[in-house]
């Protein structure tokens, strides 16, 4: 009992990483089918959000609140990767939709550009641009719509770029004056650290668990759960839903298709960053992050059925479980006098390195009987 | 018009302080009788950067120091030194491409360079087609042994022998099973065969291993694994690499895997560098064996730190890599003095039975071109260095190791032409 109670749970564990940091994909990719490699440097963004963070809450004036930081920067990452894939799709990706392998070639560009540009700017100006990119693209928004009609608005909307960019400098500049590592470009892994209330272990039925493993699995659930309510239950969710099966008919109708590929590209990305929120909990935060996790989120998007959340779900939990079972070798003790060629067979594959190359095999094996994967979209959207 | 005309004169001068920089050390001052050019060449862009730049900087220093002293004296002429900087680029066949160029280009005497084995193995051919002379300064799985590249790092009886040794008979865990965990490649698969070979030889057991692929963050499965086989706590081996490490102790701290339960692990690839982005609340209590720890508390120690934090920035720390890399300088600068000479075969011949004074205590080369230096067991502090607590002899270096079953019986020594790269003992 506690043995399987211990290999659920770690499948659900490993699981859960796989499922956060594919469900922006899984919306990006899956409901508007861009291929968005991209995806990896908006979760590192998300990731040194936290540790900007962690180290802003560093500071006298927010030591009180250091423990809360962590919940903070969800938010923040949520926000920040969001305006960066917002910019993303308003500037690049807008421009190739329905060409799939320039924006593959496109958003790989962008890829190595984000990589590079926290390699060698200073974090605090990196926060700074953020911030006049979020006054730049929002403030206009909130102008009355006297002002958005009249001829002048163009003087208004640069105004407020203006606004934007002087803000940033000054953000920028106060954080690097206050906080002195972030002040010089590094190119060095760094490290978030968890604070004090989520180190440890906490015990549920007689067996210990990691709490920043709960942690990562409540940030997924609740991110799963909210996700397919406004899907499912918002008027937005229900015009992002209407686009995807049919473009058209529903710009015919009425619904702004550009305002909705903003919005559904802008939570793509933003979950991409509640992602990197929970990957630096596990390992240490660095350019090369998210480009550790991309080849995961594909799989699981691909297997799960391109278009369908249950189905991603579904694959992040089967791989998850899957790798626990054959990596950590869990067959031999739930069925521990198996015969000897059996028994070399799975010890053999009980290495993490090795329960990769099978798993990968796996599902190599299931995509030639069902390429479409888990749950294969139907109806008329398919054939066009 | 103003406001342009000044920035185009900062990017002038900032260019041309590139160019400066990436061409050679600076010109010449009135004081030499003449210049030499040697090679510099490590990583400094690519995922490699952040650990071979710091050999840069050290090597850089070493030169700065040898030019101030009055360079190197050859004939009687007093020698400036001056480098060329060249980007390896973490990519294994630029860093044959580039010494193909700093050879040939060049004409440098000699390459310092290099940090991965796979950089290693990908520039041997070029060094022993061409004759030329790499030196290389990282601790590595040895089972190598050319008369073309000079080692200036441990070889595994130089670091993981003592230290199992350490770890099974005087460590708290001593007597307890081990585990072994590395990243997956050459190191650690080496590494790993001569523990396991010598853990049976102590009389121990090995309980379990797991390598896991490179960018692979994942340790849940392996933790099970530790907890299954190790459920009183033990020895816990541990070659992983770089950022691996980070995600290795943040889980098992979280699942109940520390000191305080009875788990000691012993690292071999975690230095003061790695401690201070690991976070020293991560590694405290545990293990770490190395030749030099800034710890050490001698005159040449605090000076070799003291310098390096002057020259680079106070926050800055000095780590056993960035030893072996400052005294590779220093040793081919005596080598070349004792020679007469900047000819490779003549500085060859010199420098086995150099002796140098290095940060750590003597060092001497020896005829298999490794260096016999003295090998340190430390307890990993909350400061954030290590609490020495026990100090070998100097230990004569390996290239074959003795307990590898591959290498058992066999040793290397250039300096008699019957032996040479491999012969039987």
């Amino acid at each position: 009992m506690e043995l399987l109670l211990d290999s659920l749970f770690n499948g659900v564990a490993i699981g859960s990483v796989l499922l956060v940091a594919a469900l922006g994909l899984a919306i990006v990719f899956g409901l508007m089918g861009v291929i968005n490699l991209a995806h990896g440097e908006l979760m590192m963004l998300g990731a040194y959000t936290t540790y900007v963070t962690q180290l802003i809450f560093k500071l006298p004036v927010l030591k009180p609140f250091y423990n809360s930081y962590i919940i903070v920067s969800i938010f923040l990452a949520f926000i920040v990767s969001g305006v960066v894939g917002i910019l993303l799709e308003k500037t690049i990706i807008r421009k190739l939709y329905g060409s799939p392998l320039e924006t593959l070639l496109a958003t790989w560009g962008v890829s190595l550009i984000l990589q590079q540009f926290v390699r060698s700017v200073p974090l605090a100006y990196g926060t700074g641009l953020v911030i006049s990119l979020l006054i730049g693209l929002f403030l206009p928004t909130t102008f009355p719509s006297k002002i958005k009609e009249s001829i002048n608005y163009k003087y208004f909307k640069f105004s407020s770029w203006i606004f934007a960019a002087l803000t940033g400098v000054l953000t920028g500049s106060v954080i690097s004056s206050s906080v002195s590592k972030l002040s010089r470009a590094s190119a060095r892994n760094v490290d978030v650290t968890a604070p004090s209330w989520m180190r440890g272990q906490v015990e549920i039925i007689g067996t210990a668990f990691p709490k920043t493993r709960l942690m990562i699995i409540i940030i997924t659930l609740i991110s799963v759960v909210a996700i397919t309510l406004f899907l499912n239950q918002s008027a937005w969710g229900m015009r992002i839903r209407a686009v995807t099966q049919n473009r058209q008919m529903s710009d015919c109708l009425g619904i702004s298709t550009e305002k909705v590929d903003i919005i559904t590209f802008g939570i793509g990305s933003g979950l991409a960053g509640v992602a990197g929120v929970a990957v630096s909990l596990l390992g240490s935060v660095g350019p090369n992050v998210g480009g550790n996790y991309i080849v995961g989120c594909f799989m699981v998007v691909v297997l799960g059925g391109v278009g369908n959340l249950l189905g991603t779900v579904l694959a992040s939990f089967g791989i998850g479980i899957m790798t626990d079972l054959i990596g950590a070798g869990r067959l031999l003790s739930i069925w521990p006098d198996m015969p000897l060629p059996l028994s070399n067979t799975i010890n053999f594959f009980a290495t993490t390195s090795m329960a990769r190359v099978m798993i990968f095999a796996l599902i190599v094996i299931f995509l030639q009987f069902k390429p479409t994967g888990l749950f294969p979209q139907k109806g008329r959207m398919v054939e066009n | 018009m103003r406001i342009s005309r000044r920035i185009l004169a900062g990017l002038a001068t900032a260019s041309l302080a590139v160019t400066a920089t990436s061409c050679g050390g600076g010109g010449t001052s009135g004081s030499f009788d003449d210049t030499v050019t040697v090679g510099i060449l490590h990583s400094l862009s690519g995922t490699m950067a952040i650990s071979e730049s710091t050999l840069v900087d050290t090597e850089k220093m070493a030169i700065e120091e040898i030019n101030a002293a009055g360079g190197v004296k050859v004939g009687g002429k007093s020698y400036k030194i001056e480098y060329i900087v060249e980007d390896g680029a973490s990519d294994w066949p630029t860093f044959a491409e580039k010494s193909k160029k700093l050879i040939d280009q060049d004409g440098v005497p000699v390459v310092f360079g290099g940090w991965t084995s796979a950089s290693r193995k990908a520039m041997l051919p070029v060094y022993e087609s061409k004759d030329a002379f790499l030196y290389y300064p990282i601790q590595y799985e040895a089972q190598e042994c050319s008369n073309n590249i000079f080692y200036t790092g441990a070889t595994p009886n130089q670091q993981s022998e003592p230290a199992t040794d350490f770890m099974y008979k005087r460590s708290p865990a001593a007597g307890g099973d081990f585990f072994l965990v590395g990243s997956d490649y050459v190191f650690p698969r080496t590494s790993n065969t001569i523990t396991k070979a010598q853990v049976k030889q102590l009389g121990g057991k090995v309980v379990g291993e797991d390598y896991l692929p490179l960018g692979n963050t994942e340790v849940a499965p392996i933790i099970s694994k530790i907890k299954k086989a190790l459920p009183e706590g033990g020895i816990i081996i541990n070659t992983l690499n770089g950022d691996q490490n980070v995600a290795f102790f943040k889980q098992i701290q979280d699942a109940g895997i520390t000191p305080s339960s009875g788990y000691y692990v012993m690292n071999y690839s975690i230095a003061e560098e790695e401690i201070s982005t690991i976070g020293p609340e991560f590694l405290e209590g545990h293990y770490g064996a190395w030749n030099y720890m800034m710890s050490i508390d001698t005159p040449a120690s605090k000076k070799f730190a003291k310098s390096f934090k002057k020259r680079w920035g106070a926050d800055r720390v000095v780590a056993d890599p960035q030893e072996s890399a400052y005294n590779m300088v220093y040793l081919w600068k005596q080598a070349v003095e004792d020679a007469g000479t900047f000819d490779d075969n003549a500085v060859r011949e010199a420098l086995v039975g150099q002796k140098f004074d290095a940060p750590q205590g003597p060092v001497e080369v020896m005829p298999n071109h490794h260096l016999s230096q003295t090998v340190r067991i430390g307890e990993i502090n909350a400061e954030g260095g290590f609490t020495i607590l026990e100090e070998t002899g100097v230990v004569l270096p390996q290239a074959w190791n003795q307990k590898h079953p591959s290498s058992k019986g066999f040793a290397c020594d250039w300096t008699d032409p019957s032996k040479g790269e491999k012969y039987k003992l």
